[in-house]
């Protein structure tokens, strides 16, 4: 493709090698290809999918709540909605939506490398994670599961009647996609990142995606060896879960929490990391206190493991470990506070401007502060009892999972889409839609909280007559929220039928990936770029980073060949 | 330099690459047992008893015979391995083939001792022999833990006959490529999770 042929691209004296979307157009091309922005993409597809099979569940629920009784559908179909729901929103998109498409996409872009370090391992996992959904998505369809997403034993292996071995088996198997995905995330990050890309000189994103790898790595085994048990128990009758035989349920908690508590933080934390990325770019200032970020991070992954035992305040643990993790889990709130501080500092003095990811990634720094202050709420032994399995704790997780992580993935999603297709999106409809999200997200879930400490416990289909007006709210909200989550979809469709061309770099962003044309060939960068300086380095006082005028490299860019090929 | 691959562009880079993906997958499947280790512990301390009668119904003399064949394989491989360094194309062979058989002679046995297990109706579940409380969930452990290891075995056995098959076609790039040392720790891997659970199934309860 030819400069003339995309316009808006700044005339660089020679021709670019054809863009990765051209390079092969074929179905094959696609589903067998080794590249981590096409593979990105076939993330981006199957977890839009999953996103909304997830939410048509829960748009089901909703309806079902607006009136007292149990009129829509049965309790158990209830129940077999709410397992569907979040088993399909856990672990096929929350768990994997932000490292699987925007990691794949931009992380080996940010660091400057050609691909990942095991290209065809990258594509194996997205087969493995469609391998799982399907396990799950025919399990749910064939009857449905009705343990909720936890699988907590000795129900799920003694009493429930549903397809509980074959979603076991599936969120098993896309628990490897997982491990390997993290594995190979972080293998590239020490092997593929170009000259002068030091440590102290990552793009946050990067960090938070490392730091997320990591968790992935060391945690998701034992999610899996959990799931095996409760596989073996139910097709062999192997007795561990089992208290007549002497097996202990309690212990199917510990184990899955030692995952499942560090899976919020695979969710949040690449989230944190894009939104720092747009927070500094729209505020054009450097972040602030980038050291105490990367530790804030590296923190956060650490302490994630020790504070399974606060989801167990209430399963008959002792108090001496209740105490414990309560305590643990209040000190995991100060890295968490330490990177809203930073983003309040960076924005402090900034040259803010609001584009529809800002306000995403603004969305984000709120409802995530909202979800983190009520987490406190829950590590305190005797409130958390008081609303232990109310619609408290479900608000409470939701504003962390869906008010942070899903604005975070469109806080990003809108923020390098252009980067992506090379085309822009209407700036308009884009901003309504994130303003529509964040009233919507508050309105269906605010009232939650409120009706968790009146008393209205979680999973009931039916509920007295008192908790109407709030429910009818939520219900309401749920409305706007639907709304939002399909405006996007269709402004994005737009885009790419007669968006106007982006340019390398729309935003005048400082990272990597911008240096390069968008969409970006099929190896990345024409020359591999070299890196002399700390990241962020955007100046408010003018508006503009500097990169354009003293980059060090734009001599050696501007005396390319003509033809690279 | 038909050996480097995308997207590297030295050798030597791509060859830490893959032995420092290699040990952060040793230390995931770490994770994976070290999960099954906690739980046959806590089980282990709620039925001390239990889990010492069921400990002396293995089959010492299997279990012993098969820690030997998996110790000599783990030999066998390390020999494949450097001599891949030194470039013996030959002893490699022999090394590959040598541990690939080792492989097979462990599940074999395995297999003979499993059929005897069932026979003595050491299988969980309605039929279950042995009347002490702790029993069969030890017994539980057992047949997960020797399974999800002849499931690692028969995915080693499975990589190092490959291996050598496709040595001796020509196709392998084991010249300054990490792939033999990447099949080596993994083969190491299956022998280490071997020697816990050795004497945690054959050994416990069988001092006296």
């Amino acid at each position: 493709m030819t400069d003339a042929a995309r316009p808006g691209t700044p005339d660089r004296g020679y021709s670019l090698p054809p863009s990765y979307l051209n390079a092969g157009t074929t179905l094959k091309s696609w589903l067998l290809t080794t590249d981590h922005k096409r593979i990105g993409l076939l993330y981006l597809a199957s977890i839009t999918v999953f996103f909304m099979i997830g939410g048509i569940a829960a748009a089901v629920m909703r309806t079902e709540l607006m009136t007292p009784a149990g009129d829509l559908v049965s309790a158990d179909t209830y129940n077999r909605l709410f397992t569907l729901h979040g088993v399909i929103m856990v672990w096929f998109f929350l768990i994997p939506a932000v490292p699987t498409t925007l990691g794949n996409f931009v992380l080996p872009l940010a660091i400057g490398a050609r691909d990942v370090a095991f290209p065809r391992l990258n594509l194996f996992s997205w087969y493995l994670n469609i391998a799982g959904g399907s396990l799950a998505l025919s399990a749910l369809l064939l009857g449905g599961v009705d343990t909720g997403w936890t699988f907590y034993t000795p129900y799920s292996t003694l009493y429930s009647n549903s397809y509980v071995t074959l979603a076991a088996a599936g969120v098993f198997v896309a628990g490897f996609s997982s491990i390997a995905t993290g594995l190979n995330f972080i293998v590239t990050v020490h092997t593929q990142r170009t000259e002068g890309m030091g440590w102290m000189r990552l793009p946050l994103f990067v960090w938070s995606i490392y730091a997320t790898s990591i968790i992935l790595v060391l945690a998701t085994p034992a999610l899996a060896i959990v799931l095996a048990m409760i596989v073996g128990e139910r097709v062999f009758d192997l007795g561990l879960f089992d208290p007549r035989r002497g097996g202990d349920p309690i212990l199917f908690q510990h184990i899955f929490w030692f995952y499942s508590h560090p899976a919020v933080y695979i969710m949040i934390l690449p989230g944190m990391g894009v939104v720092t990325e747009v927070l500094t770019c729209f505020s054009r200032r450097k972040v602030f206190g980038y050291e105490a970020m990367v530790f804030a991070i590296l923190g956060i992954a650490i302490f994630g493991f020790f504070v399974w035992g606060h989801h167990m305040f209430v399963s008959g643990q002792s108090t001496f470990a209740s105490l414990i993790f309560s305590l643990l889990s209040f000190v995991i709130a100060v890295p968490s506070a330490i990177k809203v501080f930073n983003w309040s500092a960076t924005l402090y003095g900034g040259h803010i401007t609001f584009e529809a990811s800002m306000l995403y990634a603004l969305g984000f720094v709120g409802l995530f502060t909202m979800g983190g202050l009520t987490g406190l709420f829950l590590a305190s032994i005797p409130i958390d009892v008081h609303v232990t399995d109310t619609y408290f704790i479900v608000a409470h997780f939701h504003y962390i999972m869906v008010g942070g992580m899903v604005s975070a993935f469109f806080a990003g999603l809108h923020f390098w889409w252009p980067k992506i297709t090379g085309r822009m999106y209407s700036e308009g409809f884009a901003r309504a839609a994130a303003l529509l999200m964040f009233v919507g997200f508050n309105v269906t879930f605010f009232p939650q909280f409120i009706l968790g400490f009146m008393g209205m416990p979680r999973r009931y289909w039916s509920y007295p007559p008192e908790f109407q007006i709030l429910n009818l709210m939520s219900s309401f909200g749920a409305m706007i929220l639907t709304l939002a989550y399909a405006l996007p979809m269709i402004y994005f469709a737009l885009s790419l039928w007669r968006g106007r061309m982006a340019g390398d770099n729309p935003w005048r962003a400082t990272g990597l990936e911008w240096a390069t044309a968008s969409p970006p060939p099929r190896e990345n960068f024409v020359q591999r770029p070299v890196v002399d300086r700390a990241p962020y380095d955007y100046h408010p006082a003018h508006g503009e980073p500097t990169e354009r005028e003293d980059d060090p490299d734009r001599e050696k860019r501007d005396d390319r060949p003509e033809d690279p090929a | 330099m038909s050996n480097l691959h995308e997207p590297f562009q030295t050798l030597a880079r791509q060859r830490n690459a893959a032995e420092f993906g290699i040990w952060i997958f040793l230390a995931s499947e770490l994770v994976f047992f070290g999960g099954l280790f906690t739980c046959y512990s806590v089980y282990r301390l709620l039925y001390p008893q239990g889990f010492l009668a069921a400990g002396a119904e293995t089959n010492l003399i299997i279990g012993t015979a098969n820690t030997a064949i998996l110790l000599t394989s783990s030999a066998t491989m390390a020999v494949a391995v450097w001599a891949g360094r030194a470039g013996l194309r030959r002893h490699v062979l022999w090394g590959l083939c040598l541990t690939a058989m080792l492989g097979v002679g462990f599940m074999v046995l395995k297999a003979v001792e499993y059929a005897e297990d069932i026979r003595k109706g050491l299988v969980p579940g309605a039929g279950f022999a042995m009347s002490e409380r702790g029993a069969e969930i030890f017994f539980s452990f057992y047949w997960i833990m020797t399974a999800i290891h002849a499931v690692h075995l028969t995915i080693g056995v499975g990589a190092v006959s490959l291996a050598a098959w496709r040595l001796w076609r020509g196709a392998l790039d084991w010249r300054g490529t990490a792939f033999l040392h990447v099949v080596g720790l993994y083969w190491h891997l299956i022998d280490l999770i071997w020697i816990f659970l050795f004497p945690l199934l054959y050994l416990l309860g069988r001092g006296g």
